[in-house]
């Protein structure tokens, strides 16, 4: 039983970690909470179900795909949305990004409708592995395995690559970085083209796993991500991950014990207790701030 | 009296009529919020609680008592500001990013305790009786409206008007100064979501069936978004902001089904083109001046 609810949180978790990654490092680029991430998860989740339902590919495509396309519309979406806002306030920047999720979302709730629509059956041959008293599913092995595969990917970008170098450069300050001859505009598309290939990964996941792909599947996967994001301290890549399995096994825990009404308040009252007894999250760094 | 604004009322249109409470419900809701965010600096992303807690109280009240709708509201708008205080004496220690992710968490968590709470059918909602007034609503909704204007007015020349402002510019020159921050930033809270109480208050009597699904995060964002559209700490702004936001998806309605896709398109645009909202840095009292010629135009 504690084995079975631990594979099912695992599963869950490492898909809110994945969308929590692309908040995480948008956020510590250029300090906007990117609203309409949890809507890149959901149009990553229609484009991977078309993929497989009209095209009949494999997940694994499905998946590439569904990646290649958010890259595209990350970057396009800072470009419109987010680059003229730069030198203003946050909070229009903020707005802005809640406009294009509300565009987004209405514009899926045209075009596919507004009931949840599944994957065909057998997109994903599903095999129970027994381990011990726990029933672990392919699928779930599929999900925790190409999460990890794409975190340990994104952890091989930050840190050995050029690319990832400029971009811990720019999110540790931003104007020195230009002056140092950083394209700071290339490493800000950069980030979102990732970030948002890792949420359309997630939502391919998410549409497999509970086999139901919606226009309003992105709200709440959003906010629980970035939950995690902030529990583990925004702004950190391994925070990120520590918050969003942390999210994921707790909720799942919470359900299993009975308190399954109460499933979406699960994650935020953590959130709300860890933030008052540390006010940065698990892994953020204490704020000095200067008088 | 009674008959005369009731007639008064009867010759709107009805569809008008709605629009025009929607806007006045949404003006009150806007300066509690405006208080909050754009007089004292403190992101707030869980208004909407307050309002579905003041909805919530507002209709118990009506059904339990025989209050009438004046002290209905006047009841309401405490108890929310004592819920609210009590929740800002821990959160509000929190600054920044962090504050507005743990009231947008606080939100979703008094959304699903009224959705499993018992005295208020749960998930299925509540039909709100009428309000015991002789006065029509959306006369009363714009007084209360008219009321919120005066008071945010009034609030925001004050000596605690001017304390808030200072918390917002520098919360640590502001400490420096001798000004109690902590106190300053409860009680600003509280007076927010006071307003917001109220303005649940009236949204539950007007509509007369509330469900916890509609004090979700959009309708946070909805009441961030007028604030942020009409100017940050701007009275005239938040009004403005209010009446634009509450009324675009009605005026949008011809293109029914893409309405809410030119919604979040036209916040971006105005977002873009206008970043510091409709009214941010413009003095009306300045322009009023400017435009009857008793003061020159500044350069620049």
């Amino acid at each position: 039983m504690f084995l079975q609810q631990l594979v099912n949180g695992v599963a869950l978790g490492s898909v809110y970690a994945l969308i929590a990654l692309g908040y995480t490092m948008v956020y510590g680029i250029i300090t906007l909470i990117n609203f309409a991430h949890g809507e890149i998860f959901m149009v990553g989740a229609f484009v991977g179900l078309l993929l497989v339902a009209a095209f009949k590919v494999n997940v694994f495509v499905a998946i590439i795909g569904a990646m290649i396309f958010c890259m595209v519309m990350g970057v396009v979406i800072e470009l419109i949305a987010y680059r003229p806002l730069r030198k203003s306030s946050r909070l229009s920047a903020l707005i802005s990004a809640i406009g294009v999720s509300i565009f987004l979302s209405s514009l899926a709730l045209m075009v596919f409708g507004a009931d949840a629509k599944g994957f065909p059956d057998g997109a994903f041959p599903v095999r129970q592995i027994k381990v011990g008293s726990a029933d672990i599913s392919t699928l779930q092995l599929l999900i925790i395995g190409v999460s990890a595969a794409l975190m340990m990917g994104l952890e091989f970008i930050v840190q050995k690559t050029k690319i990832g170098k400029a971009m811990r450069a720019t999110s540790e300050d931003y104007n020195t970085s230009a002056l140092m001859g950083i394209n700071v505009n290339r490493v800000i598309s950069f980030t979102f083209a990732l970030g948002s290939a890792l949420a359309a990964a997630g939502g391919v996941l998410v549409g497999v796993l509970f086999n139901a792909v919606s226009f309003n599947m992105g709200l709440m996967a959003g906010l629980k991500a970035f939950a995690a994001a902030v529990l583990g301290g925004i702004g950190s890549i391994p925070g990120a991950m520590l918050g969003g399995l942390l999210l994921g096994v707790s909720e799942v825990f919470g359900v299993a014990i009975g308190y399954s009404s109460y499933r979406d308040a699960i994650a935020f009252t953590i959130l709300v207790l860890v933030l008052l007894v540390k006010p940065t999250g698990l892994l953020g760094q204490k704020i000095t701030k200067k008088v | 009296m009674a008959d005369f604004l009731n007639s008064l009322v009867g010759s709107i249109d009805p569809y008008m009529l709605q629009i025009l409470v929607n806007v006045g419900i949404a003006i009150v809701l806007a300066l509690g919020l405006n208080v909050i965010t754009g007089l004292t600096g403190q992101l707030s992303l869980g208004h909407a609680a307050f309002m579905s807690i003041g909805a919530f109280t507002s209709a118990m009240v009506t059904i339990k008592t025989g209050l009438p709708f004046f002290a209905n509201l006047a009841v309401t708008g405490v108890v929310t500001a004592i819920v609210a205080a009590i929740i800002g004496f821990p959160i509000l220690r929190l600054t920044g990013d962090y504050l507005a992710i743990c009231t947008l968490g606080f939100a979703e968590i008094v959304k699903v305790f009224f959705l499993n709470f018992e005295p208020t059918n749960k998930a299925l909602g509540l039909t709100v009786p009428p309000a015991k007034t002789a006065i029509p609503m959306p006369i009363y909704v714009w007084v209360v409206a008219i009321l919120a204007i005066v008071l945010v007015t009034f609030v925001q020349s004050s000596r605690f008007g001017r304390a808030l402002k200072a918390i917002r510019e520098d919360e640590i020159a502001a400490d420096a100064m001798g000004i109690n921050t902590a106190r300053y930033k409860i009680q600003a809270f509280a007076l927010g979501s006071f307003m917001a109480g109220i303005g649940g208050g009236l949204y539950a009597h007007f509509l007369s069936y509330i469900n916890p699904s509609d004090f979700g995060f959009l309708k946070s964002v909805d009441i961030l978004s007028m604030v942020v559209l009409g100017g940050l700490g701007s009275v005239p702004g938040s009004v403005i902001g209010a009446s634009v936001l509450a009324s675009a998806p009605e005026f949008l309605r011809f293109m029914s089904q893409y309405r809410m896709l030119v919604y979040g398109a036209l916040l971006v645009f105005l977002m873009v083109f206008r970043p510091n909202g409709l009214l941010g840095g413009v003095n009306l009292t300045d322009l009023l001046l400017r435009a009857i010629g008793k003061k020159p135009a500044s350069k620049g």
